[in-house]
This record gives C-alpha cells, sequence and structure tokens, in this order.
C-alpha cells in the first residue's frame, strides 16, 4: 500500500488542460459552464466501432490516460446507448456493422449528437466503398462533427467532441 | 520439413525467412500437413486464389512452420465443384479459414462444417468477392443471417448473447455464453462483423502503395504489418534494404511492442479491480506514444515502414531523449510490476484464472506471446531472425502456467526486453552511407510469383502473401493475423471460468478483430 502511494505522489498530476474546440478559442471554463448547462451534469459518450482498423480505437483510449483525463471534463464513456448523449463513431461502416449502427443510434435518446471518427469515419479512407464497407458514416446515420486524421490525435477528438456539444450549448 | 521423402517437390520462395513452395495434390497436402503436425509444425494461413484467367482453376494455399522455416503449399482444384480436404482434423485452427474461404472464393473443403465465418448477408450467397469476375451491385443491402449457435441443455442453462456492439471501446464481435449459475460451460465466437473488403481492395492496386493498406488491417500492429508486406515486395523486386533502415523498422516494430503492451497491462490491471493500474500504465504509454510522434510524426507510427526502406531519419537528439525514456520507463515498469506482484486482490484474478495448458496450446496452435505463456516457444524474431535481428539477438520470453498470470508475466519480460533492444538500436545503428540509403527504388516486382512476409508482431507473427501481375500492380494480397490462430483458443480458456473473469481473460489475449474479419 505504502509502495501504490508513494507512486501516485512521485507521479502528480499530468493532466493537461483541455484544447479550444476545433472552430472557436473558448477558455476551458466556459466549456464545462456550456457542457454542466446543456446536459445538466456530464457528457456520456457510446463509442462505437462500425469497421474500423482499430487504430481510432487506441487513441480515443488515450482520452482517457492522465494527460488528457476525459472524465475530469466530465466526460464519460458509457456502456449502453441508452445512456449516451453522443455517439463516437469509427468507421469506414462496414456492411455487417450497418444494422447494428443504426440500432444503436435508434437506442439513442435524443437530443443525440455524432461524431464520426477518422479519414474512414469521414469518407471511406483507404477501404473506400466496396462491396463490404458502406464507406462514411454519414452514409448510415445523420453525423453532426466529423474528426479527421489517420487516426486523430486525442486533442482532435477532444476538440470534435467539444466542437459537437458547443452549439447545443448556447442560450435556447 | 523433407517433402521430397512425402514425393512433393520443394522449391525456395521468395521471402525474408526461409520458405519453401511445393505443389500438391490432396493426399500430399494432407501428407504434409499430418507429417509437419507429427514434427511439431504449426499452421500458419490458409487462403485461396481465382486461378481460372491462367486456366488453373482456383488454388488452396496452406503455410505451415516448422522449425526449419516455413512451406508454402499450393493445392490446385480444376473447377469451384471440386473440394480439397478437410485440414481441420489436424489442425484445427484450419476451420474458420475453411469457412471463410469458401464465402470469399466459392471453393469448399470437405469438411462436415460448412456454416458460414465471414459472410453475413450482406452480398447474396452464390456471389463470391475473391472471384476475379466478381461485380459489386449497389442493390445489395446489408443483410442479417440466422447464425446456428450450438446450445446448451440442461438444468439451469442459460445463454449470453454479447454484442456485436460491446460495452467498451472495443472491436466489434459477437460473443454466446451458455452459462449455469455465474460458470461458462461454453463459448462461441461469432466474427466478421468488420469485414470491409481489404482483400478485393488490394487487387489492382499498384504494389508500391499496398503498404498504406497494410498497415490498417490491424492499427496496433500497423508497423507489424506494413513491415511484413514490404519485405514481401522487396522478395519480388530483388530490393536489400539498407542495415540503417532495417534497424529503424526494429526501432518502431519494437516501440509498438512496448507501447501495446503498456496499454493492455494497464487494462488488465483494471479489469482485476484495480484503477492505480490503468492510470500509471496509460500514462507511461502516452509518453511513449509522444515521443513517436515527435521523433516519427505519427504516434502509431503508421506509414513509417515503405517499401525499400523507412519513411525518415532517426534525428540525433530524438535518440537521446529515447534513451532517457527507455531508462524512465525501465524504472517505472520495475516499480508498477512489484506492485502488480505484491497485490493480493490482483493476483487473486490473474492466478488460475484462463489456464490454457501447453498441451492444449500445443493441439490449438496458439502463438504469439500468448502462446509463450502457454510453455511455447515460438518467436520468430529468434527461430529465423530476420535482418537485423540476426545481429541484435532476441532473449526469448516464456512462462508455463498458461493462465492470465502468466501472460502477464510475459508481457512484462518482453516490455523490457524490448526496451532492452531499443537501446542496443539507438546505441549500434548503423550509419547511412548513401543518399537512397533510408529507402532504395524499387524495382519493378517479378510477376506471378508468391512472395512471402513473416515478422513477429507484438501479438504475434504476422504473414503477408503477394502475388503481382503487370504494371506493378497487386493481383493477389493475403495478410494474416495471429488471431487466426488464437481466437478459437479463447472458447477454451474461458471454460469453467466465470463470467466476470471474461473481460480479463479476453484482455489478457487481446486479439484483433479487424486483422482477422479483414
Amino acid at each position: 500500500m505504502l509502495q501504490i502511494l508513494r507512486q501516485i505522489v512521485k507521479t502528480g498530476i499530468k493532466t493537461e488542460p483541455a484544447p479550444a474546440p476545433a472552430d472557436a478559442a473558448a477558455g476551458i471554463e466556459r466549456l464545462q459552464r456550456d457542457v454542466l448547462r446543456t446536459l445538466g451534469r456530464a457528457l456520456t459518450i457510446r463509442q462505437v466501432d462500425a469497421g474500423s482498423c482499430n487504430g481510432c480505437e487506441l487513441e480515443i483510449h488515450a482520452l482517457g490516460n492522465p494527460y488528457y483525463n476525459i472524465e475530469g471534463l466530465g466526460i464519460k464513456f458509457v456502456a449502453s446507448p441508452r445512456h449516451a448523449d453522443l455517439l463516437l463513431v469509427t468507421g469506414p461502416v462496414s456492411k455487417h456493422m450497418a444494422i447494428a449502427l443504426r440500432r444503436t443510434y435508434d437506442a439513442t435518446p435524443e437530443p443525440k449528437l455524432v461524431v464520426a471518427v477518422g479519414d474512414c469515419g469521414c469518407n471511406g479512407g483507404v477501404f473506400g466503398e466496396s462491396y463490404a464497407s458502406l464507406g462514411r458514416v454519414a452514409n448510415v446515420i445523420p453525423v453532426d462533427v466529423e474528426v479527421p486524421g489517420c487516426p486523430p490525435t486525442p486533442t482532435e477528438l477532444l476538440q470534435g467532441i467539444l466542437a459537437a456539444i458547443k452549439p447545443r450549448a448556447l442560450p435556447r | 520439413m523433407d517433402v521430397s521423402r512425402l514425393g512433393l517437390a520443394a522449391a525456395p520462395l521468395p521471402s525474408a525467412v526461409p520458405a519453401k513452395r511445393c505443389p500438391a495434390d490432396a493426399i500430399g497436402l494432407v501428407t504434409a500437413c499430418r507429417v509437419s503436425w507429427e514434427q511439431g509444425g504449426q499452421l500458419i494461413a490458409l487462403w485461396g486464389c481465382d486461378e481460372r484467367d491462367r486456366d488453373r482453376g482456383y488454388a488452396v494455399n496452406v503455410v505451415l512452420q516448422d522449425d526449419e522455416g516455413l512451406m508454402l503449399v499450393e493445392h490446385m482444384l480444376p473447377t469451384s465443384d471440386s473440394t480439397y480436404p478437410d485440414l481441420a482434423g489436424i489442425f484445427p485452427a484450419a476451420n474458420r479459414m475453411q469457412r471463410a474461404t469458401f464465402d470469399l472464393l466459392g471453393i469448399a473443403s470437405e469438411a462436415e462444417d460448412q456454416r458460414p465465418w465471414v459472410w453475413q448477408a450482406s452480398w447474396p450467397i452464390d456471389q463470391y468477392p475473391l472471384r476475379r469476375d466478381f461485380e459489386a451491385s449497389p442493390k445489395w443491402e446489408p443483410g442479417q443471417e440466422e447464425y446456428p449457435y450450438i446450445r446448451v441443455e440442461g438444468d439451469g442453462v442459460h445463454e449470453i448473447p454479447v454484442g456485436p456492439v460491446h460495452a467498451g471501446i472495443i472491436e466489434p464481435g459477437h460473443f454466446r455464453f451458455q452459462i449455469v449459475g455465474e460458470k461458462v460451460l461454453r463459448l462461441e465466437e461469432r466474427l466478421g462483423f468488420v469485414h470491409k473488403g481489404i482483400e478485393k481492395r488490394f487487387e489492382g492496386m499498384q504494389a508500391a502503395e499496398g503498404h498504406r493498406l497494410a498497415g490498417r488491417v490491424s492499427g496496433d500492429s500497423t508497423v507489424a504489418y506494413a513491415w511484413a508486406y514490404a519485405q514481401a515486395l522487396e522478395a519480388l523486386a530483388g530490393v536489400i534494404p539498407s542495415p540503417r533502415a532495417t534497424w529503424l523498422r526494429a526501432l518502431a516494430l519494437e516501440r509498438e511492442r512496448v507501447a501495446n503492451h503498456l496499454g493492455d497491462l494497464g487494462y488488465l490491471g483494471n479489469d482485476g479491480g484495480f484503477a492505480f493500474g490503468l492510470a500509471q500504465f496509460s500514462r507511461l504509454k502516452e509518453i511513449v506514444l509522444r515521443r513517436s510522434r515527435t521523433a516519427f510524426g505519427h504516434r502509431l507510427l503508421m506509414d513509417f515502414v515503405v517499401p525499400g526502406g523507412v519513411a525518415r531519419d532517426l534525428a540525433s537528439g530524438d535518440a537521446a531523449a529515447m534513451r532517457e525514456e527507455c531508462t524512465l520507463l525501465e524504472r517505472e515498469i520495475r516499480t508498477l510490476r512489484a506492485i502488480y506482484d505484491e497485490h493480493d486482490g490482483l493476483q487473486d484474478r490473474f492466478r488460475n484464472c484462463g489456464i490454457v495448458t501447453k498441451e492444449l496450446a500445443a493441439k490449438l496452435g496458439l502463438t504469439g506471446f500468448a502462446g509463450r505463456a502457454s510453455g511455447g516457444a515460438r518467436d520468430v524474431r529468434c527461430d529465423f531472425p530476420y535482418a537485423p535481428y540476426d545481429v541484435l539477438g532476441v532473449n526469448r520470453s516464456g512462462a508455463a502456467s498458461g493462465d492470465v498470470a502468466a501472460r502477464v508475466a510475459v508481457r512484462f519480460d518482453e516490455l523490457l526486453e524490448s526496451l532492452r533492444l531499443v537501446r542496443v538500436i539507438i546505441d549500434a545503428m548503423p550509419d547511412a552511407t548513401a543518399a537512397d540509403d533510408l529507402r532504395a527504388p524499387l524495382p519493378a516486382p517479378a510477376i506471378h510469383r508468391t512472395a512471402l512476409g513473416y515478422v513477429e508482431g507484438w501479438r504475434g507473427p504476422v504473414l503477408v502473401a503477394l502475388e503481382c501481375g503487370p504494371g506493378g500492380s497487386i493481383r493477389r494480397c493475403h495478410p494474416h493475423d495471429p488471431s487466426w490462430s488464437n481466437w478459437p483458443v479463447l472458447e477454451h480458456a474461458v471454460i469453467g471460468n466465470i463470467v466476470p473473469d471474461f473481460p480479463l481473460i479476453n484482455k489478457s489475449f487481446n486479439l484483433s478483430y479487424t486483422g482477422h474479419d479483414l
């Protein structure tokens, strides 16, 4: 136990300030305020791999590490679409995942946001469209924000997620 | 394996590892497999090829590995009505490869099990994508098939279906558990959900560009795939990359191994209820990824390995930073390993959980680090040290107990060994001597010859079989992930364990869905 505590103290806090959303240079406090106003206490994300090479998943995982500390921003990955405010979808959408993706989308309560991740999620990427691939996520479900990159970095992912919730955060 | 005793004629095959090719009739194919099995050999891959345009019908290609190297056994079928022998009785892993070969090419084995494997009703059942005259129709809608899962019946037995969309940030696949209480009686996997037509996509592509697609077969192994692809193409083009280029490739491959083992050790702690481990290991992984981005321009090292060499050099400042990083990582990993080892709660979850015995591992062909955790010894870097591993010398890792604890121990050992290799590479890497030293120009590849690339990725051996056609185009490329061999073993590893231990057992293997589904 002492060793664990020593390691925790020695490691210290590694979390870095969150980046500005992709389309504006709003401060982090403002963003958190926006998140809280729009979504109550937190934003919940359901990630769906609709056919990716798993590269995007590695970077989505990285969002949870101490440097990006996505949970510290009030953003949490959840296990069911029924608990989710936002779907984070990687592509290309394989034909075999199209029905599962649509069902996941249908199971997500309104108002739902969709962020398409990666070059494949945005335009089919190296896999394109074929007998087995439907290409971009927007070909299957409505998409609010696209985050290109192969794969996008955690910072770019965070910017995309924040950009998706920002319009909804405006006073209504 | 000396196939001449079996009445077969073997010829050398272009490859960076010892490899031969031998044509065989049905009896020859079965005999070669049986003799290989008796001599401790393994089935590495099985795939098919449409050769009707060359009036040769269809080819069934089987790659076997033994102590001497790889053997590509090629068996021709005159028409799609002919069948080839079921090899699953000798190598159980052949079952799914045979079924996938039928789904994609329409040639069947003589096996009793003819259930589809990759096909999920999204294209007509009588259309085969890997036939050269295949034409996709925009009218084909995504479908759903009724897959005949095997059910266990009896008092108190019930079924838990999981997936394809899983609860975490994981790739899609379906798991069907038959359980009583919380004990798993049987697990059946259903994969193919991320089948996105990679093999068809390769067809007709310029071979010199194929490394980008190869590097995205399984993103977590991008270096291993790009390297295996480059090996195959270089063998066909008669190019030997410069020593500095191969050393840089090894640097990238070992860094890929370090990053993946760090990530998984964190999640293994987390799945064992120890969130501290995830925070610590994911922090260390991030340090590695950031350094890769600074040094090579990409966090996961995608597109770093290119045919002929590598995309960029390592600057001396980055080399010095990597050396310091090794010191930091080694210190931290030793501290964390001691914490893991002494944590009773974690060890209670790790030990005797998800056991694959040495006998079972050998029978089912468990490969990669998981195989080495079950008393196996194969590691391509040690067995057939392609450059620069012939000079580097890799210390083989291993454990005998075959449980989650053993796979954790092997990952720790391989992590430290890779960091040692990174140091050696940085300190002893040969200098560039000529202008094109990093990326040799690529002459036109030989046509109508199959070459093999074979690289020990972090998960296990990655095979790429490549054949080129006229004009530098790809005629056929089959990338083969070690997950093909290990997925069936996972079904056995969970038997008798409790359902809540499944995520832990699954993560201890961490198999690729995309690398398998293609």
